[in-house]
């Protein structure tokens, strides 16, 4: 099947749905690629790129558009859509419960729609997880651009010409977005803080060396089990406003992230905070998109406040950054392909079956298949049940008088086989038990590592059996003879073997030069 | 040489053999403590060789001559992977040698009477016993770990009463050898039992259980030593098979706490005599593969890496692959480093003779409880055929392997396990490890896998 690759049209976009590598990638698997003339220009992949990687190239927009799969970054445009042939696949955003109207458009080209928006946040489904990696990318430029209007450093420095402290960050939203802006800007050397109203994040905030912020008030347990947030009660919404007022006052930039699907953003900062704000900081609102988690938020621009503050409501950091948001996004298609044509064989089969392609599938051969039956996909165990306990040990009737009891016993014997024995014997046992205690102080002191030699030399050493050999290869039975000189036999082999291999082995061990 | 000389040059002796043992704590003084055991076992049998006592010297040296080569070239060909099979068959001469001098010693031996006569036959019994013991056991334990006898564990109906009657049977042998009654004919019955004992007690043990049993037949062949010790009334041989008696029992008891089980059960055979509520209907999730590439790609981002290997690294023969890997990672200023559990392989601190022979500096070997708490600063683990000794099952209650300590990977950023395929390991428990977020799996050999990882990177 022939896959078109469309130059995106909407203003300010630069990414593109294919580069170089994935278009590799995909004609391994069977696939052949139309790429528009310039699709990738922006993103810097050039048209040479894409033809020696083997993709066709055409300047003609309408048969691109031809093509059995289209692959794009941005929803099509009602031209876009006419130019679709009957039976086609599409892949791209779509953002089917912001846009009815798009999805009633393309309902009716008869063709099917995979919205990359829609794939479900399983784990298994991670690898085509493209909201995660445009997120991904947009918290990391969402600290670039703060920088970029910050008038300081972000780490602290001590120079000849005096002391800076470092920039203090309050990043709201630990979603994936929140996370890469904490990574980012914590390796800038900011101080860094994060605020989640998801208490199960904590961890992850922490380990990427951020302080997690808590708010001083009890929610109702409850987990999230879509994996995004949910809205709060008006008690913790009111202890959270005064926990962000205060750290308005002290930090120096905000990142917000904070997003509810199908909802407009919840406003988290106001005009009282910002006027608390010390002048020249920065407030980047990633929710701009969705009407913004700051007061004075302004769509695709930077809007400058009276006493000085600096808020970007920029909506298009991925595309800011279009080389390697091309790049994650075009893997992801790669990763969703993978799935679809499992036999390699350039063909694709959109099977219901797998839930992950059910979720991602918004109309399937020209009728809406939007939303899919929802999935649990929270990461957090669920509430516990009981752990069944297999079998339970029973306890062992110990009595406590049995080990006392048996050392007396013990010792009546030893008592008594001493009395009756010959001296002789009790010399070779006192040998005996302390050679015991010794071996056992000894070998404890052996090197974990050098087991191996110990059970070898040990082998070795055991050979020592043959000495009971020799005294006995002199008898007049034939048969003391003949089987002591087997057994000198075997026991030099123990003696020299053993020796050997642990030679062997030992010159093997070696300290990093 | 007089007899006092010879006493004299056997304490010399002892002493080189506790100083040789004494050596190995530490890979500093190790060869020199080899180098100990070997002057000393020289003195010891050149003393006895020259002692009045000894006659045929004719036989002694071609016996000896014959032993020699044969253990000279047993010891240079074997491969490192086989170092447990040779052990064992080490272990099976030592026990049969002790079961012959014992019939020697009880078919021509000095006059002795009375009570001294009842205790040279109670030390010729269980000189005998120990010995037959050892030697058909080990000859077992060498088939399983050479492949010539399936390694799964022989499950009797009964198998501890037959366990039980053996051991009854021999007592009762043992009082009527000693009254005198059946003399010889005990003796030859005793051994034929006690060879079946050997036998089904190495038989009923499962593969992973191994080092156990390797270190426990060590142990039996020292305590063969030392009754043979009592029967000649020769304080080297009691000293020496004190000192490899006691080593082995201390091996054994540190492999059976890095199992969490109990010595007894482990020789009792497998984990039959438990019996565990399986939650196989417990949705596990689903795992990740990936590929040599993209392992590739993501040691070459990493700093902090470190290396897991278990049995499978040893049976697909990876280590010099795996050597080579680390040696590259190395050079490109990463942290590399080992983790090794102790009943990792089949022989205690098997894997660390595996790295050393692939050239891994040792000091980069960490145990287990050096390197558990490092994880969580670990950017990349490479889990290479290993499982149980892995496997987060270990700290919850309920499962075969609960308490059992295990290497926490899962802390790591990102775990790669290499596997031949999704089965579940020697304890038959499935390993969560591998439905977790930050895992994936490279299925395959393990040679292959690696080999293809050096390519790529």
């Amino acid at each position: 099947m022939q896959i078109g690759i469309p130059k995106e049209i909407q203003e300010n976009e630069n990414r593109v749905a294919a580069t170089p590598k994935t278009v590799e990638l995909l004609i391994k698997q069977g696939f052949s690629f139309l790429v528009e003339n310039n699709a990738g220009a922006n993103a810097s992949f050039s048209d040479t790129a894409f033809k020696e990687a083997g993709a066709n190239i055409s300047a003609d927009t309408a048969q691109v558009w031809q093509s059995d799969i289209i692959f794009k970054v941005n929803a099509p445009t009602s031209s876009e859509i006419d130019l679709i042939k009957e039976g086609a696949t599409l892949v791209s955003f779509i953002w089917p419960a912001q846009n009815p109207e798009l999805l009633k458009q393309l309902e009716a080209k008869n063709i099917s729609v995979i919205a990359m928006d829609s794939v479900p946040r399983i784990s298994r489904a991670q690898a085509l997880d493209a909201l995660s990696s445009m997120a991904n990318i947009a918290g990391y430029r969402a600290v670039i651009e703060a920088a970029n209007e910050f008038g300081r450093f972000f780490t602290g420095q001590i120079t000849a010409a005096g002391k800076v402290p470092p920039a203090k960050v309050m990043i709201i939203g630990a979603g994936v977005a929140g996370l890469a802006a904490i990574g980012t800007a914590g390796s800038l050397g900011a101080i860094v803080r994060a605020f989640d109203t998801r208490p199960e994040v904590k961890e992850q905030v922490e380990s990427m060396g951020a302080e997690f912020l808590e708010v001083n008030y009890q929610e109702e347990e409850e987990v999230s089990t879509s994996g995004y947030a949910k809205t709060m009660s008006k008690g913790y919404q009111d202890a959270q406003a005064l926990m962000m007022a205060e750290q308005a006052k002290d930090v120096d930039i905000i990142i917000t992230t904070a997003l509810i699907p199908g909802k407009p953003a919840p406003k988290l900062i106001s005009k009282e905070m910002i006027a608390s704000m010390k002048s020249g900081s920065v407030i980047v609102d990633l929710a701009a998109q969705a009407g913004g988690n700051a007061a004075f938020t302004v769509k695709d621009e930077v809007f400058v406040t009276d006493n000085g503050v600096r808020i970007i409501g920029y909506t298009d950091l991925p595309s800011r950054l279009a080389t390697q948001s091309s790049q994650l996004y075009s893997n992801n298609l790669v990763n969703l392909m993978k799935l679809l044509c499992k036999n390699k064989d350039g063909l694709i089969d959109l099977d219901f079956e797998d839930e992950v392609i059910r979720g991602a599938t918004v109309i399937k051969e020209g009728k809406i298949s939007w939303p899919a039956p929802p999935i649990n996909v929270s990461a957090t165990p669920a509430p516990k049940v009981a752990p069944k306990v297999a079998t339970v040990t029973p306890e062992k009737k110990s009595n406590k008088y049995i080990k006392p009891l048996a050392v007396l016993i013990f010792a009546c014997l030893f008592g008594y086989v001493a009395s009756i024995a010959p001296s002789d014997f009790l010399a070779h046992f006192t040998v005996f038990i302390l050679a015991c205690i010794i071996g056992y102080g000894v070998v404890w002191n052996v090197a974990h590592s050098l087991h191996t030699p110990l059970m070898s030399v040990t082998n070795a050493i055991s050979g020592i059996i043959v000495i009971g050999a020799l005294l006995q290869v002199g008898s007049d039975n034939a048969i003391v003879t003949v089987l002591s000189i087997i057994a000198t036999l075997i026991a030099s082999i123990n003696i020299v073997g053993g020796f050997t291999v642990t030679h062997r082995m030992l010159k093997m061990f070696q300290k990093d030069k | 040489m007089s007899q006092g000389l010879i006493t004299a040059i056997y304490i010399i002796a002892a002493i080189l053999f506790i100083s040789s043992l004494n050596g190995l704590s530490s890979q500093e003084t190790a060869k020199r403590g080899n180098v100990f055991g070997i002057i000393g076992m020289f003195m010891a049998v050149v003393a006895t060789v020259a002692s009045s006592q000894v006659s045929g010297l004719g036989y002694i040296t071609i016996a000896m001559i014959v032993g020699a080569l044969i253990g000279v070239r047993l010891a240079l060909k074997v491969e490192m992977t086989s170092m447990p099979e040779l052990i064992a068959i080490l272990h099976s001469f030592v026990g049969l040698a002790a079961t012959f001098i014992g019939f020697n010693s009880y078919l021509d031996h000095g006059v002795l009477i009375g009570t001294a006569q009842s205790i040279h036959n109670v030390e010729v019994f269980l000189g005998i016993f120990i010995g037959a013991v050892t030697f058909t056991g080990s000859l077992v334990a060498f088939g399983k770990l050479s492949g010539r006898v399936k390694s799964t564990a022989l499950s009797l109906p009964g198998k501890n009463w037959i366990n039980l009657s053996a051991m009854a049977i021999s007592a009762f042998l043992l009082v009527s050898f000693v009254g005198g009654d059946l003399g010889l004919t005990a003796l030859i019955i005793m051994a034929v039992i006690a060879s079946l004992f050997g036998i089904h007690l190495v038989a009923s043990i499962g593969g992973a259980d191994m080092p156990v049993v390797v270190s426990m037949l060590n142990s039996y062949s020292g305590w063969a030593a030392a009754a043979t010790g009592f029967m000649l009334s020769n304080d080297l041989l009691i000293i020496t098979g004190a000192l490899v008696g006691s080593s082995g029992a201390i091996l054994s008891y540190i492999m059976c706490k890095a199992m969490n089980r109990s010595f007894v059960s482990v020789i009792l055979g497998g984990f039959g005599n438990e019996t565990f509520v399986q939650n196989t209907d417990v949705d596990q999730g689903t795992h990740i593969e990936t590929s040599a590439s993209e392992v590739a790609e993501t040691l070459s981002m990493a700093k902090n890496i470190v290396i897991v290997p278990g049995y499978g690294m040893a049976v697909a023969q990876a280590q010099y692959p795996v050597a080579e890997l680390t040696k590259i990672l190395r050079s490109k200023g990463k942290n590399v480093r080992f983790g090794i559990h102790p009943v990792a392989g089949r022989l205690p601190g098997h894997m660390n003779v595996l790295l050393a022979e692939a050239k891994v500096p040792y000091d980069i070997v960490l145990e287990m409880d050096e390197i558990n708490d490092d994880f969580e600063k670990t950017d990349v683990v490479l889990v290479i055929g290993a499982n149980d000794t892995v496997n987060p099952a270990a700290n919850e209650p309920g499962t075969p392997i609960s308490g059992m300590p295990v290497l926490s990977v899962w802390n790591a950023s990102k775990v790669f396990i290499f596997k031949r395929s999704m089965g579940v390991g020697y304890a038959g428990v499935q390993n969560p490890l591998f439905f977790k977020e930050n895992s994936e799996m490279l299925l395959g050999d393990a040679k292959v896998s690696v080999t293809a990882i050096l390519k790529n990177l």
